[in-house]
C-alpha cells in the first residue's frame, strides 16, 4: 500500500497537535508496512522520522504559515486574527500549485490530506493522478474560532475538500458531527480515527516550582495555545472563583498567543495577578517537568477536536479536568469533565481534586490504565480500513 | 420435595444532588435534587414505581388469590418506605395489602441499607432496631430472617444474628465456599448453634434477573415452562431453591415489553405442575428444613459483580476514604443529639451512594453505568464529599452552640 501524505508540519517544526499526531500516525503505519510518503511544503530540518519526507519548495515563508495557522503561537509574527488568513490560504495554494510533479511521481495508492491547508493539493493530487483522496480533519474553522466568524476562505476550502474527498477521517466523534452539521457531509462518509499517544509514561524528573509547592502551594496548569479556541479566559474565570475559596492554589498558563495580553490584564484585573504564572511555550523535558509539577492539568477548550495534551498530561502521572466539548472526552472515562463555560462547577472540581487527596490518586492510577488503549498502533489500523475500503 | 422460596429486594436510596463546594455551609438539603436528571429521588421513585412496583405488586396480589400455595418475601429498606410515604404512598399500600394475606414475609435489615456492621457495630444494630419498629408500625409484623445490605456476609454476622434470636440468614451461594456443595440446601453457619443459612441460587436467580431479556443467551427466550423444567430438574437433588433479586427486575431491569410479567403470571402454575413442589418464605424454610452441613465464610461475600465482595463499594482510594469519613463522624453527630443531623447522617451511609464511586467499569462494566446517576465515579465522590463536609461543620457548630449555650447559663 503506497500512499502520499500531505502535511503542513511535522515536530520538532510543530506549533501544537497537528504535528505530533501526523508524525505518530505516519510512523504507526510505516511499522504496519504502509509505504508513506510525507510531503512538507518546504524544506525544514527534522530529524529521520521513518518514512520518507519529501520538501517541496513553496516560495513562501514557513514560519508566516505557521503562525497564521496556529493563532500566532511563538510570537514570530504578531500579526492580527483578521490579517492571517489570505497568507494563509496564498500558502494553501502554492502547495496545490507544487504537488503535481510528486504526486505522479510516486503514483500511490491513495492521497491523505491532513486539514484543510494540504486540501487544495490533495485535490490536485486527486485530479491529475486519479487516486482516491482521504480528507483528514484535525480541527476545523468552526472549532479554531469558536464558530465566531469562521474565515470564508478557509471555510470554503475546508468545505470544497471535505465534499470532494472520497472519505473523510475525523478525529473523534464531536469532530464528525461538526462536520456533518456544518460543513453538509453525509455521516456515512465520515469514519473517525481517534488520536493516540507514543509515551504512555515519561521519565520522572524534578518538579519545577518547587518553592512553592513545599509552602504547600498546589500547581493547576493550562497548557495550550492562548486564544479562542482553547478557553483559557474560563480557565482565568474559573481562578478567580476558586482562590476565593481556597488561596493556597497558584494557577499556572503554559503556552502563548493572542489571548495572551488579555489573560495578563485579567488576571491583574480579577486581581490574582499574584496567583498565576506565565511561562510562555515548553517543548520536551521542560514540557514534561511542568505536567509532572502540576496537581491537577486543566483543558478548558471552546472546541476540541481531540486534545492530545490531556495523554500528555496522564502519561506525566497527572489527573486531568477536560471540557466536554472535547475530542478526547469520548475515549477517557477516568478523568474529571465540564463544560467549558460552567466555571462554578471547573473551580469546584479544582478545590475538590485539591481537597480530597484520594481523588487525585486514585484518577492518576484509573487514567493511566487507559492510556494503554489510546496508541497509534490502533489508529493506524483504522486508517488501514479506510484505505482498504478505497482501494 | 422441592421448595421454591421467592425473596425480592425493594430499595431506592437517598440520592446525593450536585453538591458544590462552595455549597458547605450554607445548603444542608442534600437530597432535594428538583432536575431532570437521574439525581431526582421523587422523579426516579415515580418512575419506578410506574413501571415496576404497582404492576408487579398487583401482579402478585393476583397470584396470591389465584395460588393459595403461593408465598413470597421482601426486603424493604426504611429509606425506600420514607420515600414510598412522601412520593408514591399508592405503592405503601399495595405493599400492606401483600402482607395482609398472611403469606408475604418481611426481613430484617439495616434501615438506611448500609454497610454499618463493618464499620461501627454499635451504628448497625441501632439501624436493625429502626428498621424492624418501621416494620412493626407498617406492616404489623416482626422479622424473623436477617438479610444485611448486598447479602454481604461473613461467619461474625451469623454469630451476631443468632444472638438477637433470628432463625436465619440470607447470602450468596457462592462457590468459593461452597464448593463441590449445592446452594438449595439449607446450611448452618460455622460456630452457631441453631440460626440456619439460606444461599441464593445465583444460576437460576440470573437467569431471570439479568438474562431474561438477553438475546444473544442461548436460552432466549425464556417461558415460564422452561424455567420450571429447570426447577423439577433440581428435585432429588435439593431441597430448597432461593430465588433472590432486586424487585426491580420486573418492570424496570426487564421491560414489560420483554415479556416479564407473563413469565411471572404463569410460573407459579408452571412450578406447581411437579407435585412434590411447593412455595415457602424464607422463615418457613429454616423451620422446615435441617441444616445439611456447615458453611465456613471467614472473609466477606456479597450477592455483586463477578467478585461478589465489597471491591463495588470499596475497591479504591476515594471508596474508601469516603466510608472511612462518614464513619469517622460518628460520635459527633450523635453527641449532638440534633435529630436531622443523624438523620441525614445516616442517610449518607446508604451503600449505593459508595457503588456509584466504583471505578472498575471497564471489566463488570456496563451494569455499574446503568445505575449510576451521576456522569463518573468522580462526580459521586465530589457530591458526597462535599456534603459530608457540610454534615461535619453542622457537628461542629451545634456542639460550640451547646457549649456557649452552658456558658451563657
Amino acid at each position: 500500500m503506497k500512499v502520499l501524505m500531505l502535511g503542513w508540519e511535522l515536530p520538532p517544526h510543530n506549533s501544537g497537535g497537528l504535528g505530533v499526531a501526523c508524525l505518530g500516525l505516519a510512523q504507526a503505519l510505516t511499522r504496519k508496512g504502509v509505504n508513506i510518503t510525507f510531503v512538507l511544503p518546504r524544506k525544514i530540518n527534522i530529524q529521520d522520522p521513518g518514512f520518507e519526507v519529501y520538501f517541496l519548495d513553496t516560495d513562501f515563508e514557513f514560519e508566516n504559515l505557521k503562525s497564521a495557522y496556529t493563532g500566532l503561537t511563538g510570537g514570530v509574527l504578531k500579526i492580527l486574527m483578521d490579517d492571517f488568513p489570505p497568507d494563509f490560504v496564498r500558502g494553501a495554494m502554492k502547495f496545490a500549485e507544487k504537488i503535481e510533479k510528486i504526486a505522479k511521481l510516486k503514483n500511490a495508492d491513495v492521497v491523505h490530506a491532513h486539514d484543510w491547508m494540504t486540501f487544495p493539493a490533495g485535490i490536485v493530487a486527486q485530479k491529475k493522478t486519479k487516486t482516491p483522496l482521504i480528507a483528514h480533519v484535525h480541527s476545523t474553522e468552526i472549532d479554531r474560532t469558536g464558530g465566531n466568524f469562521p474565515n470564508p476562505y478557509v471555510y470554503a476550502i475546508e468545505k470544497e475538500g471535505l465534499q470532494l474527498a472520497n472519505k473523510i477521517i475525523a478525529v473523534s466523534n464531536f469532530t464528525k458531527n461538526m462536520i456533518v452539521d456544518n460543513y453538509q457531509i453525509p455521516p456515512q462518509k465520515v469514519a473517525v480515527v481517534y488520536n493516540g499517544i507514543e509515551k504512555t509514561s515519561s521519565q520522572k524528573l524534578s518538579p519545577a516550582l518547587a518553592e512553592l509547592k513545599k509552602m504547600g502551594y498546589k500547581i493547576v496548569l493550562f497548557l495550550g495555545r492562548v486564544t479562542l479556541q482553547k478557553g483559557p479566559e474560563y480557565f482565568i474565570k474559573a481562578a478567580k472563583r476558586a482562590l476565593e475559596f481556597n488561596k493556597k492554589i497558584i494557577f499556572v498558563v503554559v503556552g502563548d498567543g493572542d489571548m495572551m495580553h488579555f489573560m495578563i490584564y485579567e488576571a491583574s484585573r480579577l486581581g490574582i495577578a499574584d496567583k498565576m504564572i506565565f511561562t510562555g511555550f515548553l517543548r520536551g523535558e521542560e514540557k514534561d517537568r511542568i505536567y509532572q509539577t502540576a496537581d491537577l492539568y486543566v483543558m478548558p477548550s471552546v472546541s476540541e477536536p481531540f486534545g492530545i495534551t490531556t495523554l500528555e498530561a496522564i502519561a506525566n502521572n497527572t489527573p486531568v479536568l477536560i471540557s466536554k466539548q472535547s475530542g478526547v472526552s469520548e475515549v477517557l472515562q477516568n478523568v474529571l469533565k465540564v463544560d467549558f463555560w460552567d466555571t462554578e462547577e471547573m473551580a469546584n472540581k479544582i478545590l475538590s481534586l485539591v481537597k480530597y487527596k484520594s481523588l487525585g490518586k486514585v484518577l492518576r492510577a484509573e487514567s493511566k490504565k487507559e492510556l494503554v488503549n489510546i496508541n497509534w498502533h490502533k489508529s493506524a489500523d483504522e486508517c488501514i480500513k479506510v484505505y482498504r475500503s478505497l482501494v | 420435595m422441592s421448595s421454591i422460596c421467592l425473596y425480592f429486594h425493594v430499595h431506592q436510596p437517598w440520592r446525593i444532588k450536585n453538591y458544590r463546594i462552595f455549597d458547605i455551609g450554607h445548603d444542608h438539603d442534600y437530597f432535594n435534587d428538583s432536575s431532570d436528571t437521574k439525581l431526582n429521588n421523587a422523579k426516579i421513585l415515580r418512575k419506578v414505581a410506574e413501571k415496576s412496583y404497582l404492576p408487579a405488586n398487583e401482579l402478585f396480589l393476583r397470584l396470591l388469590n389465584r395460588y393459595k400455595e403461593l408465598k413470597i418475601s421482601y426486603s424493604i429498606t426504611g429509606v425506600i418506605i420514607e420515600q414510598l410515604m412522601q412520593y408514591a404512598p399508592d405503592v405503601l399500600e399495595s405493599f400492606i395489602r401483600l402482607v395482609d394475606t398472611g403469606r408475604v414475609e418481611i426481613l430484617s435489615e439495616t434501615y438506611y441499607h448500609s454497610l454499618a456492621f463493618f464499620y461501627s457495630k454499635k451504628e448497625f444494630e441501632k439501624q436493625v432496631d429502626l428498621h424492624s419498629k418501621i416494620v412493626k408500625e407498617i406492616f404489623g409484623f416482626t422479622p424473623k430472617v436477617f438479610r444485611n445490605t448486598e447479602l454481604a456476609y461473613t461467619n461474625d454476622l451469623a454469630i451476631w444474628a443468632e444472638d438477637k434470636g433470628f432463625i436465619g440468614i440470607i447470602t450468596e451461594g457462592w462457590d468459593n465456599f461452597l464448593g463441590w456443595r449445592s446452594p438449595n440446601f439449607v446450611y448452618k453457619p460455622v460456630g452457631a448453634k441453631s440460626i440456619k443459612l439460606l444461599l441464593k441460587n445465583y444460576r437460576l436467580s440470573d437467569d431471570m434477573a439479568f438474562r431474561f431479556s438477553e438475546r444473544s443467551w442461548s436460552q432466549w427466550p425464556l417461558t415460564s415452562e422452561k424455567y420450571a423444567s429447570w426447577i423439577h430438574r433440581i428435585n432429588g437433588n435439593g431441597e430448597v431453591v432461593n430465588l433472590f433479586m432486586d424487585y426491580e427486575t420486573f418492570g424496570e431491569h426487564q421491560w414489560k415489553e420483554h415479556g416479564i410479567f407473563e413469565f411471572l403470571e404463569k410460573l407459579p402454575e408452571e412450578i406447581l405442575k411437579h407435585p412434590d413442589n411447593d412455595f415457602v418464605t424464607p422463615s418457613e424454610a429454616c423451620l422446615k428444613y435441617p441444616a445439611r452441613d456447615e458453611i465456613d465464610v471467614p472473609g466477606v461475600v456479597t450477592w455483586a459483580d463477578t467478585e461478589r465482595d465489597l471491591s463495588a463499594w470499596l475497591g479504591n482510594a476515594i471508596q474508601e476514604s469516603a466510608l472511612n469519613f462518614i464513619y469517622k463522624l460518628e460520635k459527633k453527630i450523635l453527641s449532638s443529639k440534633d435529630e436531622k443531623l443523624i438523620e441525614d447522617w445516616r442517610k449518607m451511609q446508604t451503600s449505593d451512594h459508595f457503588y456509584y464511586m466504583c471505578t472498575k467499569w471497564f471489566s463488570d462494566g456496563d451494569v455499574h453505568k446503568y445505575f449510576n446517576p451521576y456522569n463518573s465515579p468522580y462526580d459521586a465522590f465530589i457530591s458526597f464529599m462535599n456534603a459530608a463536609n457540610d454534615l461535619k461543620l453542622r457537628a461542629k457548630t451545634r456542639k460550640l452552640n451547646i457549649r456557649n449555650a452552658k456558658k451563657l447559663d
